[in-house]
């Protein structure tokens, strides 16, 4: 275990000095009526804290990270550079508009690219991830319809291949689930979808391409049955990454969508990012978009709008990063990455597609295997094989995800893993294998290398501990 | 797999014991190995009513939360609270370890016997 720089603190060891104070002094204790309990430690206590903790993870920087639906690219380090330009970082929200153009200029390029790519019309950028985006798009749905008269529209439509999150957003927003079955594919039962929509249908959540990596091809079939009903179509972003430049939510029929540039967008992802979930929709819905005092759009209403769902712009930094990835490909690249994306994964899946003992099919930028053919006869589970992942220096795919597909092993190489790469991943799986044929404890053991090995999933989901003490 | 010849299932891995108009009803063998460790169980109470092929409870494992199907239609009469402090008995044995206790007036048809049941699990 690593102690924490709360642990690690001690009283009167910060050495550092403040600059001259130029603002009214206040005193920030007696305003709370109590000191405020930060760590005080030297500054090489606390790069070696951070420098410890960083040893200790696995990012895409140290080796593969074919993290299925979740889209780990290589992230340039040319954004870091212009996020961190001082006309972005020494601006404080509150400034008046015409001191911070330099800003509002990128919300207006971001904000049109967005739309292009999406086919949609509107951009808010105040939601803060995937998850809060989708929360943010159901509330705007919940006040359009409520604007329309439709209050008993009540009911959101998921495959049951969705993502967790569009059920819980759907369910935190306030609507009423209603899953319905997938065929093996992944595709949607078309039959079950006209039975299940109505005059209660408010929306329907999908992600195209599917969970299982398969474009689902009865997609404007499918908007058409919803909006027949009176229902919306909301897209899911997280495999964008699959058609950037090649197909547009907007035409498929969606109204309203989520996009992750923490995904697809090549800004930081996971460990805290900070993430940032743009959505984007259709005129009709502009309205009802989070309201922002400064204007770099034209359509919200403050009136009809659901007001904010975070301060000002969002994760702004972020924004600036997504917008540097996207004027340095430009139209073609962004395209072109995408298609990379797709050929990689197809490269993966057609050379370790027999190790699963499953047959190559065509998929797009993500794949799904299930470990259970090889695996059952060894005693050897999709968790295993993560796990001796891990100790080749590999981050595991996602596992047991979706849950259509026993033991699931879910691929996504993308577009940033060179042919190499891809090779000795699949090297490296066939070895993995044949040790499960030969030494199946070997893996029921690993990792081995790991700083942490096996977790106590059931003590961990339990007992749960979220502060230090 | 283990798939008790006394039992009725669902092709969703619920079982049902039928004894007069009384029913236990838990998950299958198959389903506790799907899910992996069972970490919470969200339960019905007594006198709640249940319809067959709906969702009675939810179910969450280290993997996955899922819902558990109803294979009768009726009052429940009796919630097993032991699975409320630990619903890992659901993995140590799951026919003992049943769920409710349904009073019922009506079956699922979507009911199969064990011989059909293990069919549809391989």
């Amino acid at each position: 275990m690593i102690d924490l720089l709360f642990e690690l603190s001690k009283k009167g060891s910060n050495k550092f000095s403040m600059p001259e104070l130029d603002v009214p002094e206040v005193s920030v204790s007696a305003k709370r009526g109590t000191e405020l309990d930060l760590p005080e430690l030297p500054e090489v206590e606390v790069m070696r804290h951070y420098t410890a903790l960083a040893r200790r993870v696995h990012g895409v920087e140290d080796g593969p990270y074919p993290l299925g639906s979740c889209t780990m690219k290589y992230n340039p380090k040319v954004n870091e550079m212009t996020a961190s330009l001082e006309g972005f970082t020494g601006i404080h929200p509150l400034q008046p508009a015409d001191t911070v153009k330099g800003c509002t200029e990128v919300l207006k390029l971001t904000h049109s690219a967005l739309c292009a790519v999406l086919g949609m019309d509107a951009v808010s950028f105040q939601p803060a991830a995937g998850a809060h985006g989708e929360m943010t798009s159901l509330l705007v749905m919940h006040k359009y319809l409520q604007s329309i008269g439709q209050t008993q529209r009540t009911k959101i439509i998921v495959p049951d291949s969705s993502h967790g999150t569009n059920p819980a957003s759907a369910v935190a927003a306030g609507f009423e689930v209603v899953t319905i079955p997938s065929y093996p594919n992944g595709m949607v039962d078309m039959d079950a979808l006209k039975a299940a929509v109505g005059d209660d249908t408010a929306a329907m959540m999908l992600t195209n391409p599917n969970t299982l990596g398969i474009f689902d091809k009865q997609i404007a079939e499918m908007s058409k049955v919803v909006h027949a009903s009176g229902g919306l179509m909301y897209y899911d972003g997280a495999n964008l990454n699959a058609i950037m430049g090649w197909a547009r939510p907007g035409d498929m029929g969606f109204d309203i969508v989520h996009v992750n540039l923490h995904k697809t967008f090549s800004t930081p992802h996971g460990g805290g990012g900070p993430g940032s979930g743009p959505i984007a929709c259709k005129k009709f819905l502009q309205a009802y978009l989070p309201y922002t005092e400064l204007d770099y759009r034209q359509g919200v209403d403050a009136e009809k709008s659901i007001g904010k769902v975070k301060a000002f712009h969002g994760n702004f930094a972020v924004i600036v990063k997504a917008l540097t990835y996207i004027l340095a490909l430009g139209a073609e690249g962004l395209k072109d990455a995408s298609g990379k994306a797709v050929l990689n994964a197809n490269y993966l899946f057609r050379q370790i597609a027999s190790l699963y003992g499953e047959e190559y099919r065509h998929c797009m930028h993500e794949f799904v295997v299930s470990a259970s053919k090889a695996g059952d006869e060894y005693g050897v589970h999709a968790l295993d094989i993560a796990k001796a992942m891990l100790d080749e220096g590999i981050h595991p795919p996602t596992i047991y995800f979706p849950l259509i597909v026993k033991e699931a092993m879910m691929f996504e190489p993308t577009e940033t893993e060179s042919k190499e790469s891809i090779d000795s991943l699949a090297e490296t799986m066939a070895k993995i294998f044949s040790v499960a044929a030969s030494d199946p404890d070997a893996l029921h053991a690993a990792p081995l290398n790991a700083y942490i090995g096996r977790p106590d999933e059931v003590k961990a989901a339990k007992e749960m501990k979220v502060r230090y003490n | 797999m283990k798939v008790l010849e006394k039992l009725q299932y669902l092709p969703s891995h619920e079982w049902v014991l039928v004894e007069g108009n009384k029913a236990k009803v838990g998950i299958s063998d198959y389903a506790q190995h799907a899910l992996g460790d069972v970490v919470y169980i969200s339960l019905p109470e007594v006198g709640d009513e249940v319809t067959a092929d709906e969702s009675f409870a939810d179910v969450e494992s280290v993997k996955a939360a899922s819902e558990v199907f109803s294979p009768v239609s009726g009052t429940v009469t009796a919630v097993n609270d032991a699975l409320d402090s630990d619903a890992g008995l659901l993995n140590q044995d799951p026919y003992e370890n049943w769920i409710i206790e349904v009073e019922f007036t009506a079956l699922s048809e979507n009911l199969v016997d064990a011989a059909e049941y293990t069919k549809l699990c391989n």
